[in-house]
């Protein structure tokens, strides 16, 4: 069992790049390369989770590739943070495969050509496994690239002039923050000498501290992009919302928490010395609560969602900024909670626009009536993601504020005000979508839907009458099931909070003391 | 560890123009200063293995004194293949704006403008907005599908119908009736 599980660690970068080969071949078969992407998808979800176990307890795995030790050659480290992001994440991301086959199959428009999605969604998958994995600077570049290369295809799918300028502020913006990312790696090595992360990890500290300060910050800027922190984040909202929808999902679940992954691993095992305590607080708090600003002022859900996901990054970054133990593990804990719920909320507002026939608050209404099942679907997750208790947004927020408290700290308590704020106002922001798409009589829009308003006509005809009533749009059961997965799996992490927490923890443990990750990657002989 | 002064000069020069570029509006500036950005970034990771070492070989003896620093030129291989990929990706998409707006610059997010102008209006009563989702209007080969009518007090010609009695009645009014006049009557109808 040991022995395997260095065999298993290249995997699922390795794996889904094979797949996007084999579905680019059967390009011109789209059933088989279904069958491929979502086969190769469920082997690495499930070879994640034997690594997730495996590594909780038998300690990180490291796979030098190609047999090259550590500080010449490229390793593969796998220890529990990467190991948790690569669960969560694979699930997800089969998830949204099996959503977005299943919505493809019942688009009669034909807008986005099947034999591009798969390759470009496998590639992006391996992408973010080869970040979550990297134990080198450079393959951590690469993993960045990959994914994101994989997502410029993705967002631009099927060329619309609308697309076609929302993908031009994405790849700008992102081409930009992975110039600066190389730009830091290279000056990294002329200073250092080496891009393996745990030679890094001994290194850097040895540098003057005004030099580790000016890598430090071109590091962190280069990932806040991605991350898309406050000053950093504007091209989120703009460029998100005109992808399709699984796109849309499976990007705002999974992009930027590879960028705050990357800035866990800078400020714990790259700069664990030289602290950005102060500033990074307080662009967390500008996260949050511009972010939430920006939503408020919103009509059109996806734009909505799109801005509450860059105002709770701040959260994420509140918990990763204080540094100590508990703060990480409530930052890994929120991370993982907002994965999953954001990909929920989105596959919920894409079976809302393929049911409504749009995603903008001012013409939907009536849906709670016309499909009760679907509000159900982003009820959950919307209220989850507001932080009500029970859900895993409010354990995660109570575990970051708890962190906070705990520091004894103004900085920290202004945090946790900041983040009751936000919590509050997604609330608002959330109850008033629920209100305007789901609740009100949808002849009561601004501008009305026809077809909503005469289909609601007839439903509340044909329940006065008492005569049974048939839905005119019904979504496609695989659709709601692949959606219905992410939110029982949002409901799993409330449910199972202990064992979660002490994982996060236990992960945490393993990043304050960065020692053993540098002496199991370099072999003990340290240089 | 010494630089040659000029190729230090040449990738500060080459930053600078990049950036210069790559904050300009019109796409193809942007690609320019992409380019011109890699480059620099390519240039600074080659510079970090100092000055270039003699030749492994003398023809006869091998000999790896003096030899320069192999791994910044594995790195430069995948970051100029990366940069490669990534321009010829720009420059597609590039065209396809061209051809979707008939224009080489950056367009406006026609969904924020509408957040924009419906508070204006909302504020303001704004007289009717008489423009084009985009700045280029008819001009394009294809519309942008899907957008946001803008103009929500309808055709020239349905307002004219509308506002029989009083041509004078403020645009709010307009867009109020077009908006919810049909619907209100076929209720009414239905009850």
């Amino acid at each position: 069992m040991i022995d395997l599980l260095p065999v298993l660690v290249p995997l699922p970068v390795l794996l889904p790049l094979i797949g996007a080969g084999l579905a680019l071949v059967l390009s011109k078969h789209s059933r088989a390369q279904n069958i491929v992407s979502i086969l190769i998808l469920s082997a690495v979800m499930v070879i994640s989770l034997i690594m997730l176990f495996g590594v909780d307890a038998h300690g990180p795995q490291v796979v030098a590739i190609g047999g090259w030790e550590p500080p010449a050659g490229i390793v593969l480290v796998a220890d529990r943070l990467s190991s948790l992001m690569l669960v969560v994440s694979s699930l997800v991301i089969l998830c949204v495969l099996v959503y977005a086959l299943s919505q493809d199959a019942n688009d009669d428009s034909n807008e986005t050509p099947i034999s591009v999605f798969n390759p470009s969604y496998l590639v992006l998958c391996a992408g973010v496994a080869n970040a979550f994995l990297a134990g080198d600077l450079f393959n951590l570049y690469v993993g960045f690239e990959m994914f994101l290369v994989a997502s410029y295809v993705l967002l631009t799918l099927g060329a619309t002039a609308e697309r076609i300028r929302a993908g031009v502020t994405y790849v700008v913006v992102s081409l930009v923050s992975s110039i600066i990312f190389l730009a830091a790696i290279g000056v990294i090595y002329a200073s250092t000498g080496t891009v393996n992360i745990a030679q890094l990890s001994e290194r850097l500290s040895e540098l003057p501290p005004d030099v580790q300060m000016i890598l430090h910050v071109l590091l962190l800027i280069g990932f806040g992009i991605k991350a898309a922190i406050f000053p950093l984040s504007f091209w989120l909202p703009d460029s998100y919302p005109t992808a399709p929808a699984p796109v849309t999902a499976v990007f705002a679940g999974l992009l930027t928490k590879v960028g705050i992954y990357a800035i866990i691993r800078t400020e714990t095992l790259l700069f664990a010395e030289s602290s950005l305590r102060v500033p990074l607080l307080i662009a967390a708090a500008l996260t949050m609560v511009v972010g939430i600003l920006g939503a408020i002022a919103q009509s059109e859900i996806k734009r909505i969602v799109s801005f509450i996901l860059v105002s709770h990054i701040g959260y994420m970054l509140f918990g990763v900024a204080l540094g100590t133990t508990v703060g990480l593990a409530a930052a890994i804990y929120y991370t993982v909670h907002h994965i999953i719920v954001q990909t929920a909320l989105f596959l919920a507002i894409g079976m809302v626009e393929m049911r409504g026939g749009s995603t903008s608050t001012r013409s939907l209404g009536g849906l709670m009536v016309l499909s009760p099942a679907l509000s159900i679907i982003f009820f959950i997750p919307a209220l989850n993601l507001s932080g009500i208790p029970p859900f895993s947004g409010f354990i995660g927020k109570v575990a970051l504020f708890a962190a906070g408290f705990s520091d004894h700290d103004w900085l920290a308590v202004t945090l946790i005000v900041a983040g009751t704020v936000t919590s509050l106002l997604t609330l608002y922001v959330i109850g008033r979508t629920f209100n305007l798409a789901f609740w009100r009589d949808p002849a009561d829009a601004e501008e009305p839907n026809e077809e909503l308003v005469a289909e609601f006509a007839e439903r509340k005809k044909a329940k006065l009458a008492g005569k049974p009533w048939k839905a005119q749009i019904g979504v496609p059961g695989s659709m709601v099931a692949a959606t219905t997965v992410v939110v029982v799996a949002s409901i799993v992490l409330t449910v199972f909070a202990g064992p979660l927490w002490d994982l996060s923890n236990r992960a945490a443990e393993n990043l304050q003391s960065p020692v053993s990750y540098v002496s199991t990657v370099l072999g003990g002989d340290d240089q | 560890m010494t630089l040659p002064f000029i190729m230090v000069l040449a990738m500060g020069f080459l930053f600078a123009c990049g950036i210069y570029l790559m904050l300009e509006r019109s796409l193809t500036r942007v690609l320019l200063g992409f380019i011109l950005l890699g480059n620099g970034v390519n240039l600074l990771i080659i510079l970090t293995a100092g000055r270039g070492g003699p030749p492994l070989t003398d023809g006869k003896n091998l000999s790896t004194l003096g030899m320069s620093d192999p791994l910044p030129q594995a790195l430069i291989l995948t970051a100029i293949v990366i940069t490669f990929a990534v321009t010829a990706f720009l420059l597609a998409m590039i065209y396809r704006s061209w051809r979707l707006v008939r224009a080489d610059s950056l367009q406006d997010d026609t969904a924020d403008l509408q957040v924009a102008i419906t508070k204006m209006i909302d504020s303001e009563a704004e007289a009717s907005t008489d423009y084009d989702d985009t700045e280029f209007g008819d001009e394009a080969e294809s519309p942008i599908t899907g957008a946001i009518d803008l103009d929500d007090d309808g055709k020239p010609h349905e307002r004219e119908a509308e506002d029989e009695p009083g041509a004078a009645t403020s645009a709010r009014g307009t867009a109020n009736s077009s908006g919810r006049g049909p619907e209100g009557t076929e209720t009414e109808e239905k009850k």
